[in-house]
């Protein structure tokens, strides 16, 4: 039998809406920075190759950028068609960010328009250069601000509840909430991380492809040693983030790591299969991994579920995210690190096919930790939307006709992402890097 | 002023922005699709294009702000208008996305895609009949709230005479406001082909929007009274309106002035706002939310006009370079500069 649960659907059509928007989204905050890293290596040197490498991603970040754009629209008015009861709520506390968050948008909106429509405008080229730079921080504070909203619904505080009602609201203490740190920070540079790597996918495509210009050289040297930069910092926050868990968190962390016992000297297990009796099979048993996660040392204590109400825990399936993202983690940055090290050391070659067919997988990868990454985070919170405060069955609509609007939107994401992929790829075979250097008799 | 008035004016202010901007879009997209079937496009698209191309975005942000700031000034409008309008709204908001990347497709991408132009041209209708209706739906009746559950009432918003007076006067706004730009960007683009085009099509809609409007007045009459009482009490506001009307069209009549023809256009429509806007207070929706008893606490309401003065103070140059770059460089608008 069909049973219509306005939840269920909710939930649903938001993990879409924010899975499709957060791809976007990645690229939006990311790629900016790398734009601004070439065009300023280019002005520097003095080197057309890498301007042109500017000039070309700026070209396919329009495309990316706008469907962000849409599904940014999408997802920030679903917030109060699918979770009214939470706005009503959690408006009175989080309002402040995401009204600084529209800020952020106008800057970057309105220099993105100034920066690709002024190439040639100005005598000096550093100051078409310089427009960039509003549009990589306001994208940067756009996930910053959104972010903490985020952080807020994982550890609320700024306010006292009433009746059920929030009042002695301090929006700013809501916004600088135990969370927020590690969160931004590890959102930020995994953002970074990933457009690095990205690019440098796009780069290994068409050295691979025997396009062996300088200018894919030069593109992939410089998408990859960013890529080593950001995945170390990436790694690093990821290890606060962990202990940002085992602090405010506990059972989430517990949940993910299939701890179910409060002990010191926690191992830190990897994969494996859970049996009816919540036994681990076929793990990989790290010793005192967890208790170093948690609080660097082997002594520190890490709580178990046991410790937790069953009913407030949340599903056990997020230990697999968890893995896959730390795994992605650390097999990207020892990827860059070898790339770096084949730049250095002069008998290795870093065009290596072998080496640039990983290159080319590591972009879709990294792409896919993002995704395994907010899941995980997501999912780990549940019962609860604002942790301890209010639980997401609360906060969803009464409404019918979720599901009708789920299947809508799956066909809008579904289209949008097939076109813009089509688009983007007819973009530059249509015009590849080659012809243009060419043309520009470079 | 208290909290509650400065709150809704800057979220009307901004308002009134995005049904500007919005509209030369929308309109503009009908116009480049009218004309390809007329075999003029070639005359006005690279036009069009030159406006709109460096500023779609913005125009998109307007409305993000208008509907983030509602929530932050007002949250329980999240819960009624969120809990009745979901199926609405998420077809607007489809509308949107199509319109949006769809452009950008064919801007930045493919050019020159037929279909691509149908849909810009077809949802720059759409939308604006779409989003017009929440003013409808404001204006109470059509979402109700029975023992605790909010409800929509399709089938009365689909009967009424009102609502599509609403409709209608969108609509046709949208092709008047948007003609009567192009025909300023032409002049000053020097651009005549393109300037007669867009001209005829400026004086075409000009009288219809009067007609809309009026028909508006009367439908709300039967729809509202209490609302067109307050109406009638500040009838002078929508009087200067009807003056700019005259002004704006007797401009572009006569040939003259372009710029100063579109700026009594936007008078126009901000005297009929404002004036719509102030007779509509003190409800957000009619009979549950007013602004005074549904408003934000104190604090937070304090912090949202700081930052949003802060803001201003990044936003205002932002936007004045813009408009100098694209609107006021008459090389750029020219086309000479790319
Ligand atoms: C390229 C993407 C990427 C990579 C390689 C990693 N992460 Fe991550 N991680 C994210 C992308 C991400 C994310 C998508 O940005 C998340 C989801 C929610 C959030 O705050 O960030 C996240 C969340 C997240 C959380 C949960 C935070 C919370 O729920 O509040 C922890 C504990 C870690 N990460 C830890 C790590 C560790 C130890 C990594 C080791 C290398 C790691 N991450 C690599
Ligand atoms: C952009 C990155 C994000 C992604 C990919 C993401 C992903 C998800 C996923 C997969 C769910 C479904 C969880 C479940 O149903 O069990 C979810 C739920 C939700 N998320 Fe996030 N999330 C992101 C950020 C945010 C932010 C910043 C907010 C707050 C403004 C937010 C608000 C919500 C809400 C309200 C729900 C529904 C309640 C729930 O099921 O937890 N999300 N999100
Ligand atoms: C619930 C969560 C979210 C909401 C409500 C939301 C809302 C929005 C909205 C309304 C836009 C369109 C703005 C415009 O018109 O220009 C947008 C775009 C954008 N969002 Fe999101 N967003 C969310 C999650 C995120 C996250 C987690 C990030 C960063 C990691 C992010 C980064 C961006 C960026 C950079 C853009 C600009 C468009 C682009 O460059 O792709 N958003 N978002």
């Amino acid at each position: 039998m069909y049973l219509y649960d306005p939840v269920i659907f909710s939930r649903i059509l938001t993990s879409f809406t924010l899975i499709f928007h957060i791809i976007f989204a990645t690229i939006g905050v990311g790629v900016p920075i790398m734009i601004a890293l070439a065009e300023w290596i280019g002005i520097k040197r003095n080197d057309p190759h890498y301007l042109l490498l500017a000039r070309r991603w700026a070209r396919g970040f329009v495309i990316t950028v706008a469907v962000g754009v849409v599904t940014g629209t999408c997802i920030g008015l679903q917030l109060s068609l699918l979770w009214p009861q939470f706005m009503k709520v959690a408006g009175q506390a989080i309002a402040l960010p995401l009204f600084m968050e529209t800020f952020a948008f106008f800057v970057e909106a309105i220099f993105l328009g100034i920066y690709l429509y002024t190439w040639d405008r100005f005598k000096n080229r550093m100051v078409h250069f310089l427009l960039l730079i509003p549009v990589a921080i306001g994208a940067s504070a756009s996930a910053f601000f959104i972010t903490t909203v985020n952080a807020f619904m994982n550890a609320p505080q700024g306010f006292d509840i009433v009746d059920g009602q929030l009042i002695n609201i301090q929006p700013i203490v809501a916004m600088f909430n135990p969370a927020m740190p590690t969160k931004v920070s590890h959102v930020l540079l995994s953002s970074y991380m990933t457009s690095a790597f990205i690019l440098a996918a796009i780069a290994a495509v068409s050295l691979l492809k025997k396009r062996k210009h300088v200018y894919h050289k030069k593109a992939l040297k410089l998408t990859m040693i960013a890529a080593l930069v950001f995945s170390v910092g990436t790694a690093v926050v990821g290890d606060f983030s962990g202990k940002y868990l085992a602090e405010y968190q506990p059972e989430k962390l517990a949940a993910a790591e299939w701890h179910f016992e409060t002990t010191d000297k926690a191992p830190l297990i990897f994969g494996g299969i859970l049996t009816e009796d919540n036994e681990v099979k076929y793990g990989l048993e790290i010793p005192y991994a967890l208790s170093i996660l948690s609080g660097n040392s082997i002594n520190t204590v890490v709580k178990g579920l046991d410790d937790f109400d069953p009913e407030l825990v949340p599903p056990l399936w997020i230990h697999y995210l968890f893995d896959l993202m730390v795994l992605i983690g650390m097999t990207l940055t020892t990827l860059a690190l070898i790339y770096v090290l084949c730049l250095v050391i002069k008998k290795w070659n870093p065009h290596h096919p072998l080496l640039l067919r990983c290159i080319v997988i590591a972009g879709p990868l990294a792409m896919i930790a993002i995704e395994v990454g907010w899941i995980f985070a997501e999912v780990g919170r549940q019962p609860w939307i604002l942790n301890g405060i209010m639980k997401t069955a609360e906060g969803a609509t009464t409404s019918k006709n979720v599901d009708t609007m789920l299947y809508l939107f799956s066909a809008l994401y579904l289209v949008l992402g097939i076109t813009c992929v089509r688009v983007l790829r007819k973009v530059f075979r249509n015009y590849p890097a080659e012809e243009e250097i060419k043309q520009n008799g470079m | 002023m208290s909290y509650e008035i400065i709150g809704i004016t800057v979220l009307w202010i901004f308002l009134y922005g995005y049904m500007i901007v919005a509209s030369i879009d929308f309109g503009a997209g009908f116009f480049s699709f009218y004309s390809e079937l007329k075999g003029e496009k070639h005359q006005i698209h690279p036009l069009i294009e030159r406006y709109l191309s460096p500023v779609w975005e913005v125009t998109n942000v307007f409305f993000v702000f208008f509907f983030v700031g509602i929530i932050g000034f007002f949250p329980d409008t999240a819960y009624y208008y969120g809990t009745g309008l979901l199926v609405p709204g998420s077809i607007a908001l489809i509308l949107l996305a199509i319109r949006g990347s769809y452009y950008a497709f064919s801007t930045y991408g493919s050019k020159n895609n037929k279909f691509y132009l149908f849909l810009y041209g077809a949802t720059g209708l759409l939308i604006p009949a779409s989003l017009s209706t929440v003013l409808t739906i404001s204006e109470g009746g059509f979402i109700v709230e029975n023992d605790g559950q909010i409800q929509f009432l399709y089938k009365e918003l689909f009967t009424s005479p009102y609502s599509w007076s609403v409709v209608l006067l969108a609509i046709v706004s949208v092709l008047y406001i948007s003609a009567m730009f192009l025909t300023f960007y032409a002049q000053k683009a020097n651009d005549n082909p393109a300037y007669m085009i867009v001209r005829r099509y400026a004086l075409g809609w000009s009288l219809p929007t009067i007609i809309a409007s009026l028909f508006v007045f009367f439908a709300i009459n039967q729809h509202n009274p209490e609302h067109f009482e307050n109406m009638v009490d500040i009838s002078w506001v929508f009087v200067l309106s009807f003056l700019c009307f005259i002004i704006a069209v007797y401009f572009t009549w006569t040939k003259q002035r372009g710029g100063l023809a579109f700026i009594f256009v936007m008078l126009q429509f901000a005297f009929a706002f404002f004036g719509y806007g102030a007779s509509h207070l003190p409800y957000l929706l009619y009979p549950y939310l007013t602004i005074y008893d549904h408003f934000t606490n104190d604090t937070m309401a304090i912090t949202l006009i700081i930052v949003f003065i802060l803001g201003l103070f990044i936003l205002i140059p932002s936007l004045y370079l813009l408009v100098r770059l694209f609107l006021f460089d008459t090389e750029y608008v020219k086309g000479k500069k790319e």
